[in-house]
């Protein structure tokens, strides 16, 4: 049975649960030697030095041992083989292959080749699974529960594939969504079918006010990607609009946490930082937890 | 008023009928129809009370399969086939839309794993009714105004 981590829409809510209390489970013992004499790749395609070392991480505490790419530029793919020919190779060396790659879809075909479980690191726009995860725990960490919370969404809800996939991770917990975007970058229209079919409440702003930050338990802030932006005409209109600043957080729930996947430009001011309801830094911690729980889980090691 | 055949009857084989005009060289594409050695009618823009104007196609001694002419449901589902044999109408069909398409449509996302190796599409049939897909790589959704034939 492929174990792959491809996309989290392929997570029942019980699993999500699990991977999450797996990710709780490793937080309190980091270091496991459970790889020990495995040997897992990370091929990143596109780089991402964040993703990789948080991986990397997770890899290293759990005793295992790492092999793999930082850039396509310095492989055989940047003389034309195929993703099937780097698979089927790094297949007989490794134990786990975690790949980031720049196209939509390339860890699903990866799995389909494979018998050795891919972890899906991101594959362009579409899925970001294990940022999902960390996500998910990041909330459950904070807020004692899944269920029944406020989430408010900010910024690019259009091609912020953190936003699409914790909206699908969320959805099995009954939550409430709120979300502030420009008309230029609102959530896109099969995301609210997906909600009306799911029965999930949601509310869409293009103010960012604090009335709405007040009924939030969540605040999840995304940066407007310049890099999405075919015209930069527009995405000079929109990158300066939604700005939280510590002074919009007055009258805030106490339970409040502000979320971001980072890296941040400017969405978030530098006062917020020293606010107690600021959670940005330690999310990223949590990323190395949720890896692990990942990897864990994808080598069927519980 | 005598009716009078538009195009001649078959002996043994296929008749596609009730195909949008526009839509009848790709039901000859879909269905490989130009490679066929038997004998092909193709009739284009034909008078039809229902539709205005139809297109038609019957194939001599042939008899598809049905998840053949299933293929055909994601360009023209309102087609009928009549299967002939001996100058009668032995059996009529309809197309219905499969849950799922290998290797016939092309994904719309450049960026898609499936536009930039060698392999073959895969979409499943998330609405029917409406003829929507979904790519199961690169997960975007495709209306029926959109699908490109491979």
């Amino acid at each position: 049975m492929n174990r792959s981590f491809v996309s989290i829409a392929d997570y029942s809510k019980e699993e999500i649960l699990h991977l999450v209390r797996r990710a709780e489970y490793f937080e309190q013992y980091p270091n496991q030697k459970v790889l020990e004499g495995k040997v897992c790749a990370t091929l990143f395609f596109e780089p991402s030095t964040r993703t990789r070392l948080s991986f990397e991480t997770a890899v290293n505490r759990l005793g295992g041992r790492v092999i793999g790419f930082s850039d396509a530029a310095t492989t055989s793919s940047s003389k034309g083989e195929t993703l099937k020919d780097t698979i089927k190779m790094v297949s007989n060396y490794a134990d786990l292959i975690i790949m980031r790659h720049y196209l939509e879809g390339a860890a699903r075909y990866a799995s389909e080749i494979t018998d050795v479980p891919i972890i899906n690191a991101g594959d362009g726009a579409n899925q970001h699974p294990s940022q999902t995860l960390l996500d998910l725990y990041s909330i459950y960490k904070t807020q004692g529960r899944l269920t029944d919370l406020t989430i408010t969404m900010v910024g690019d809800l259009k091609y912020g594939r953190t936003v699409h996939s914790l909206l699908t991770g969320m959805s099995h917990f009954n939550p409430i969504f709120r979300f502030v975007a420009p008309e230029e970058l609102h959530l896109p229209d099969i995301y609210r079918q997906f909600m009306d079919i799911n029965n999930i409440r949601y509310y869409e702003y293009t103010d960012f006010s604090p009335e709405v930050i007040n009924q939030s338990d969540i605040l999840y802030m995304t940066r407007v990607q310049r890099e999405r932006f075919t015209d930069l005409v527009e995405y000079e209109k929109v990158k300066n609009i939604y700005v939280l600043t510590n002074a919009m957080l007055k009258g805030s729930r106490d339970n409040l946490r502000i979320l971001h996947p980072l890296p941040r430009v400017n969405e978030i001011a530098q006062d917020v930082d020293d606010n107690p309801k600021s959670y940005y830094f330690e999310q990223a911690r949590n990323g190395v937890y949720a890896r692990q729980a990942i990897i864990c889980n994808a080598l069927n090691l519980k | 008023m005598k009716k009078e055949l538009q195009v001649a009857a078959l002996e043994n084989g296929t008749v596609i009928d009730h195909i949008p005009s526009e839509q009848v060289f790709k039901v000859v594409s879909i269905l490989g129809i130009e490679h066929l050695k038997t004998p092909v009618t193709i009739g284009y823009s034909l008078d039809s009370k229902k539709m205005g104007k139809k297109g038609i196609v019957k194939i001599s001694n042939k008899f598809f399969e049905e998840d053949e002419i299933n293929r055909l449901s994601l360009i023209a589902p309102s087609v009928k086939l009549n299967i002939i044999r001996d100058y009668e109408v032995a059996e009529k069909k309809q197309v219905s839309l499969p849950d799922s398409v290998t290797g016939l449509v092309k994904c719309n996302n450049p960026k898609c794993i499936t536009n930039n190796e060698p392999m073959p599409t895969h979409f499943s049939v998330i609405d029917k009714e409406n003829v929507t897909l979904k790519c199961h790589y690169c997960e975007i959704k495709i209306k029926k105004e959109d699908i490109i034939l491979l």
